[in-house]
């Protein structure tokens, strides 16, 4: 009796060992992929800042370690930010962005709500017919959006940038909206119903507060979408007081086939600034409203 | 301040179902009206009707002397109290209750005073400045409750409130709700499953059943006199037995069960059964109206003696489980008299309790 215990006693043990072991392979197997994409995708941003803090001269250099900056200098960043072509781009930039942002936002969430939520005849086949028009690549659309923006007299003015992304945003963000509101239970919507509230007000003190970190993945994909685009600032915008951040560095810092790569890779840095910046603020907030425990009160 | 009168009301969803199928309830102004039956019999449809949560089909609602089917829900002046609570997540239980008032623009001492009242009867002053994630399951249906609490409605709504909660804490929270009630008398309609409760809770019970009312009536009038087979059957746990009978004639009125005993029927029943001589029939009789044979015996109890099947102590009673022609019954005897599986015992049948029911319309006769 006392023995087959002992057995099973140790067969657990065994059990247990093996699980711990498994784990632990497992936890180092992680490891070791995430340390490998970590550098993987740090390797080109780590290069475009030690080029931009290089001289010409160096930069040109065959001699030395291209890894390391020997004798670094904020000239670049000091030309560049004095550079008027620069500023105007940045600034066009923030303008286009901060205004997709906006507008992309208030759309989608205004859509999501009443696509999940006031459930009048056909929303479904719309919430359907939303998420198909994201799956269309954006760039089928080139030549038709070309057109439609020839014909408004858009062609080469920021403007247009600010009428075309939140087409390309809002059917992705509405999409994020409407799986986060569809997760906030019916009952709170009635609750509020009951205690007084219109559809606007349960929008705003309810259903935003609560679909918060929604909200921000959302405008990350917004941001995202609007700051980095390169192709149609590419091909509808062409002078310099309309151009914006991506393509302007790329068309003003090449000249012929003179690349002024300590420029251009201070510019980039310059322009990965507010990125940064969003991200590390937004992401504290996201991940502070994931944790306050959204929905299931 | 009001009363409720539901009249020929019906709620059909998309597909022409009815989950409601024309039904009249009047609700006096302070009455606990508690809606019982099985999963899906409509009860939550109603309360959402009354609540305006539901648009209805046909027929009238009416709250307080004025017909509200157009009314919705935040002119209704109701509080409703839900299953899964639905708190507002975001915000402390202070503003969780004080959300109504605010979006009514109450003024802010008045709503402060309504908030700590509420808490105080409720017993949830220390924990005013919480999330409601930081609250267990009782807490939270307490601050629900407070919410509903504070508008101070003429009616309150409960869509099985306690349904989310342990057995214990669903006790004590049901005694809360009682209280309260009694500490603040208002219209109430409290939707559950569970029969229990709605004995404990209810002036009157309401059992549905497939989107009709069964019968309406005060706990202990359901109990005692009900009025179908369904109701006769839901209402009391362990359940009410039911055995086919066939009602003759035999030197005075009797029924006989299936395995050949002839029970005579009470002379008081016996111009009520009359009429039904020669028919086939069910028998019901509660477990606690066949027990042990006991020195005293009143007239109208007969012996029946059953092969045990199994026993359940349950420390104030023991209940016995046994099979007469195939059909289970449940006996309730004292826990001091002898019983053990596969032995034979006397029980008494008292006839006196006995209900007769319409195999055909379902109907206690
Ligand atoms: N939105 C709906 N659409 C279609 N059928 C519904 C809907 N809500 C409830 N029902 C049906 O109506 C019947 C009654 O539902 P309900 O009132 O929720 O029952 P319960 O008594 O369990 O609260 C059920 O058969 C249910 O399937
Ligand atoms: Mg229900």
């Amino acid at each position: 009796m006392s023995s087959t215990t002992a057995t099973a006693g140790a067969v657990a043990q065994a059990r247990r060992t093996s699980l711990h072991r498994q784990r632990a392979w497992t936890l180092k197997a992680s490891y070791a992929v995430l340390t490998l994409m970590v550098v993987f995708f740090l390797v080109p941003p780590f290069y475009m800042v030690m080029t931009s803090l290089k001289s010409s001269a160096e930069i040109s250099a065959q001699q030395g370690n291209p890894w390391i900056v020997q004798h670094p200098t904020l000239a670049n960043f000091a030309e560049l930010i004095a550079n008027s072509n620069f500023q105007t781009f940045f600034v066009n930039s923030v303008i286009v962005t901060v205004l997709v942002v906006v507008i992309s936002m208030s759309i989608s969430v205004l859509a999501a709500f009443s696509l999940t939520r006031m459930g009048f005849w056909g929303s479904q086949t719309l919430a359907t017919g939303v998420f198909l028009t994201y799956l269309i690549p954006a760039s089928l659309l080139f030549i038709p959006l070309f057109q439609i923006i020839g014909k408004l007299g858009l062609i080469n003015s920021f403007w247009c940038l600010v009428l075309l992304y939140p087409t390309l945003a809002v059917p992705f963000c509405t999409w994020i909206m409407i799986g986060y509101f569809s997760s906030i239970p019916r009952e709170l919507d009635e609750a509020a119903l009951i205690d007084g509230a219109g559809y606007m007000q349960m929008l705003l003190r309810i259903f935003i507060p609560v679909a918060m970190p929604g909200i921000i993945a959302a405008t990350i994909f917004a941001f995202t979408a609007s700051w980095g685009a390169f192709l149609y600032p590419l091909a509808y915008l062409y002078t310099t007081d309309q151009m914006v951040l991506t393509v302007g560095i790329v068309s003003d810092l090449i000249r012929g086939d003179v690349f002024q790569w300590g420029k251009i890779m201070a510019g980039c840095v310059l322009a990965a600034v507010p990125p940064v910046l969003i991200y590390a603020f937004l992401m504290d907030y996201y991940i502070a409203g994931l944790t306050a425990g959204a929905t299931k009160g | 301040m009001a009363q409720v009168s539901i009249r020929k009301v019906v709620k059909a969803y998309e597909g022409n179902v009815q989950a409601v199928k024309g039904i009249d309830l009047e609700i006096a102004d302070e009455e606990f009206v508690v809606l019982v039956g099985p999963s899906g019999c409509g009860k939550s449809t109603t309360l959402r009707m009354v609540a305006g949560l539901e648009e209805i089909t046909s027929g009238e609602i009416w709250i307080g002397g004025d017909v509200v089917n157009d009314v919705p829900p935040r002119d209704r002046d109701i509080a409703m109290v839900f299953q899964n609570y639905a708190l507002y997540p975001h915000m402390s239980v202070f503003d969780n209750m004080a959300f109504g008032l605010k979006l009514r623009k109450f003024p802010k001492d008045e709503i402060k005073r309504r908030v700590d009242e509420a808490a105080r009867i409720l017993d949830i002053q220390a924990l005013l400045e919480r999330k409601p994630k930081a609250l267990s399951g009782g807490q939270r249906q307490r601050v629900a409750m407070g919410r509903a609490i504070v508008r101070n409605p003429k009616v309150f709504l409960f869509d099985e409130p306690l349904s989310n909660l342990d057995a214990k804490l669903r006790v004590q929270m049901r005694t809360e709700i009682k209280k309260v009630h009694q500490t603040i008398p208002t219209t109430t309609v409290y939707v559950t499953h569970d029969q229990v409760e709605a004995m404990t809770l209810a002036d009157r019970v309401v059992v549905m059943n497939h989107g009709v009312i069964e019968q309406v009536g005060p706990p202990q009038e359901l109990y005692h006199n009900p009025a179908t087979r369904f109701v006769a059957g839901f209402i009391g746990s362990p359940a009410m037995n039911f055995l086919p009978v066939r009602v003759l004639d035999d030197g005075g009125l009797k029924v006989e069960l299936a395995n050949g005993v002839k029970l005579a029927v009470p002379p008081q029943r016996v111009d009520r059964y009359g009429p039904y001589k020669g028919r086939q029939m069910t028998l019901g009789l509660r477990p606690e109206h066949l027990t042990e044979i006991r020195d005293t015996e009143k007239p109208n109890v007969v012996r029946i003696d059953c092969m045990v099947d199994v026993v359940e102590p349950m420390g104030m009673e023991t209940l016995v489980h046994f099979f007469i022609d195939g059909e289970p019954v449940c006996a309730r005897i004292d826990p001091v008299t002898h019983s053990a599986p596969n032995e034979v015992l006397p029980l008494a049948a008292d006839l006196n309790n006995m209900h007769l029911i319409d195999n055909e319309s379902g109907k206690v006769v």
